[in-house]
Order: structure tokens, then sequence, then C-alpha cells
């Protein structure tokens, strides 16, 4: 199984085993890593499991697509390699994946 | 001192989950009648009637995670009676838990309806898994399907039913679909829509009997017509299951009424979720909503209150609906408002419905526009005046529509 990395605000490394085809977020949720909320469920509808991919992550994961780009808008602490984790999923390509979290998923005016 | 959580849906797990964010130590339980661990239902009428999701798809949290975190769950059991002096509740078997504080997160279900052939095999309700495991057996392609209630459960259903290749019949008392809980245009757009999709409507249309032996065979209508059916599906609305607080004399009314706080009348019982009638501060009104990010914010509140921390943010409410390739994201409650503002064009499936008093936003109805969904509810909760030409405008950028 993919082994997925989730890295605290402050610095905390968790790492998980993910199957693939679940997402970044449900894996976040299942094993309780904390930083990720996901109110909706994973319909791309609230904002609130917003990650950073690690840099050298970010050519594999792949770029948001146009209706995450917008809710991303809404996340505090957005960055270019800014991505909703409910609309990663685990791929034998993604084994290794570095994911941040951000402080608060609280959404941004 | 311990926690003792009446109902395993989505609401009491969110408790227990809040409790031990806030640092509570202390034991937790959770009693549900339903024998699976706590899901999300949301899916039900969606991705699980598709097959889309699995079990595991909808459990909240895995059971390694309330083993972890010392939450007792007492599954496929039910509270009997609450006893507020003695500070305990009796379970089904007798067993009687004690706690320091309760929540009762009981939810809500299924109204039923009552004319003759109501009991027939095949007339299918749609709150539990259980409920949507009937319901998928039912949906082969080229089943005739009526739907009784053309709320949210029955449109959903309609459109998961379309999808696998149904033939479906709304049946809807009232002049349009969603008639309690979105405006004309978006009913109108959203009746369009299925349509669109070869679902057929009888709306202004009352069922007077169900027809069948044993398993229903179609519904008479009142002007006589019969549909015939091989199932039939009833989303006509929700109950609160409010008894247990009533019994034990907890204020209720249509609901446990709660404070913003999710505290009963009883300072050391609190209720989350469907079940309460809530205080909403932006609206200046009390209202029972049915949704998950409700029972999430009262979660975050009764937690709160229960460890002494920080009094959350108090949140706009929110509701979505998937039906098709739509997104349907709804903030706030329009009440008394006297104008709509259309942004974008419905005929693009893609726009949204501003609801305003004066030039302030009240709600707002978003079709594939999840942008000016999270936008409106910030303009909601800050109550912003806003430029409605701009606002009519969808050339111009949300976020320049403000006064």
């Amino acid at each position: 199984m993919p082994k997925i990395t989730y890295v605290s605000h402050d610095g905390v490394r968790r790492t998980i085993d993910l199957k693939e085809g679940l997402s970044v977020m449900e894996g976040a949720i299942h094993n309780s890593v904390p930083g990720i909320d996901a109110e909706c469920g994973g319909a791309c509808a609230c904002a609130t499991c917003h990650v950073l991919v690690d840099r050298e992550w970010t050519d594999k994961v792949g770029p948001p697509s146009d209706m995450e780009r917008n809710m991303l808008q809404f996340a505090s602490e957005v960055g270019p390699t800014s991505r909703l984790s409910c609309q990663i999923r685990a791929t034998k390509e993604l084994d290794g994946l570095v994911v941040h979290t951000p402080t608060s998923q609280q959404s941004a005016f | 001192m311990s926690v003792v959580i009446v109902g395993g849906g989505h609401g009491g797990a969110s408790v227990a989950m809040e409790l031990r964010r806030n640092g509570y130590s202390e034991p937790i339980t959770i009693v549900g009648d339903e024998a699976v661990l706590p899901y999300q239902r949301p899916p039900l009428s969606k991705a699980w009637l598709k097959g889309e999701v699995d079990e595991s798809g909808l459990t909240l949290r895995p059971l390694q995670w309330y083993v972890a975190n010392n939450v007792t769950l007492r599954l496929g059991t039910r509270v009997q009676s609450i006893d507020r002096d003695r500070r305990c509740v009796t379970l089904a078997d007798g067993a009687t838990l004690q706690f320091s504080s309760l929540v009762i997160a009981t939810g809500a279900r299924a109204r039923c309806l009552t004319m003759p052939g109501a009991n027939l095999d095949g007339i299918l309700m749609l709150r539990t898994m259980l409920d949507a495991d009937r319901l998928k057996q039912s949906m082969r392609a080229g089943a005739n399907i009526v739907i009784v209630g053309g709320g949210y459960v029955g449109l959903e259903t309609a459109a998961s039913a379309r999808a696998l290749g149904a033939n479906v019949t709304v049946v809807e008392r009232e002049a349009r679909v969603l008639a309690r809980v979105a405006c004309m245009p978006l009913s109108k757009f959203f009746t369009e829509v299925h349509v669109s999709h070869a679902a057929t409507f009888e709306l202004n249309a009352s069922v007077v009997r169900f027809v069948g032996d044993t398993h229903v065979r179609g519904i008479e209508l009142a002007d006589g017509r019969i549909l015939s059916c091989d199932a039939a599906v009833v989303g006509v609305g929700a109950i609160p299951n409010d008894e247990l607080a009533q019994a034990c004399g907890i204020a209720c009314a249509d609901g446990i009424v709660v404070d913003a706080h999710a505290r009963t009348s009883d300072p050391h019982v609190f209720a989350i979720g469907d079940v309460t009638r809530r205080p909403l501060e932006r609206y200046d009104r009390q209202v029972r909503l049915e949704s998950v990010p409700n029972a999430l914010e009262q979660a975050k509140h009764a937690a709160a209150a229960i460890c002494g921390t920080a009094v959350p943010p108090a949140e706009v409410p929110w509701f979505w609906s998937d039906q098709y390739d739509l997104k349907l994201q709804i903030a706030g409650l329009a009440f008394d408002c006297q104008e709509i503002v259309v942004r974008g064009d419905m005929a693009t499936r893609k726009f949204s419905l501003f609801h305003l008093k004066g030039d302030v936003v009240e709600a707002v109805e978003a079709v594939n526009a999840p942008v000016d969904f999270m936008f409106g509810k910030g303009l909601i909760a800050r109550r912003l005046p806003i430029v409605k030409e701009k606002l009519a405008d969808a050339a111009v950028p949300i976020r320049e529509t403000l006064a």
C-alpha cells in the first residue's frame, strides 16, 4: 500500500498506509491525523481538507481541477502547491507522498 | 466523570471526536441503535445507491479509533430512559450507565405515510444503510420506481435511479419540488434538469392509496389515476426523535430546545443535530436544521461546554446536494427576503441565486458555483452590503461586488 506522510504545522510527521483509490483526506480521517477537518466528507464542497503538497511531489500529484482551484481560494495559508486532500487519490506512483497540513482549516474570506 | 452520548450517527460520533480533541480524558460511551460503526448518511442517496462507495468509505472512524481513544461503543441497542436526578440512562437490555454530562444525538426518523396500503412490501424509506441496501436492490435498469416526495431525498434518489437506468416518477403534493427548502426559480431549474434526464413529475398530486396484494404494484392518485411501479420510495420529511427527552421532562418543541451552546433545559444534558430546535443568532429565530454541518457545529459547542474550553465561532448554516453532474450548495436561510439576484446564466447550469434583504445577502443557492457559495457564506456571516448590479454580472469578480 502507498505510504503517505502528513507533516503538521509544528513539524510532527505521521506516516500511514493508504489503500489505493482512497483519498489523502480519507487516510487522515481514518488514522486520526489532526489538521484536516473534511466537513463535507469528500464532496469538494467545503475546503476544510486543505494540504500543501511537498515540492518534491507536486509534479506527480498534478494540479487541482478548476472547481478545486476555485475552492482553494477560500482555504487559509494557501501556497503554490495547495490541494484539497479529498481530491488526491492514492496510487502506486504516490507511494511516499508527503503533504503539509496548515495551522487551521478555517475558511479565509 | 463520564460522558454518555445517545445516538451513534454523524453527530454522536463527532461529539466524541471533539471531546478528545479538546483534551477530555474521562470515559465516553456512545449508544447507537444501528449495529454498525457511525457513518456518513449523505452519500446513501447518492454514491452508495450507485455503488460507487462501500461501507468502509462511509464509516467516520475505524474501530481502532474508538479503542485507542477509550470511547466505548454500545451498538445495536437503545437508551430506554433517562433519569436526570440520578444522572443515568437505562438501556434496552436493562444495563444502566452513569453520566456527568449527557449528549442526545438521536437524530430524526423518516416520516411514514398512513394511507391504505402503506405497509405493503416494496414501499421503502431512506434513512439508514439498511434502508439504502433495500432500495439498491429495487433499482435495477428498467424497473419502475415511484418516489413520493420531491425534497432532497426524493430528488437525489431520483437522480441515482436514473443513473442506474430505472424509470422514475416523482409525486409531489406541492406545486413545485423542493418547496420547503429552495426558492421558486431553483425548483423550476431542478425539475427541468430531471426532466432532461427522463424523470417524470406529478406535481400538485397526492397519493390516496398504495395498490398491491403483498407487494406494491402501484400508487393511486387523488384524481383516480394509478401509476404502476415495482417499488415506491417515500421521502416526505423527518420527525425529530425527541421522545426520550420529552419523557424525562426536558423542554421540547418539535425537537429538543437547546441554546447556542447545545445545552438543553437541563444543564447536564446537551443535544445536537437533527433532533434539536436551536437558536440562530444571525436570523434571530429558533430553527430545526437537518444537515451534517449543523450537527458538527453543535458537536463542537457541546464538547467545548463540557470541557470548559473556548466557545467555537458561530457558523452560517449550509447544505449541499449532488444530483447528476450538479453540485448544489446553499448557505444561509432566506427568511423575509425581498429580492433574488441571479448571478450567471441558469441555462449553462453554473449559476447562483442570492437572496437579499435590502443590499445584504441572507442566503445563497449556488449550482456548480463553489466560489459564489464560499464568498456568499462569508457575506452572510458578516452582513456586508453588496452592489446588486455588480453581483448580477458574473463578469465582475465576486470579491469586487462589495459596496
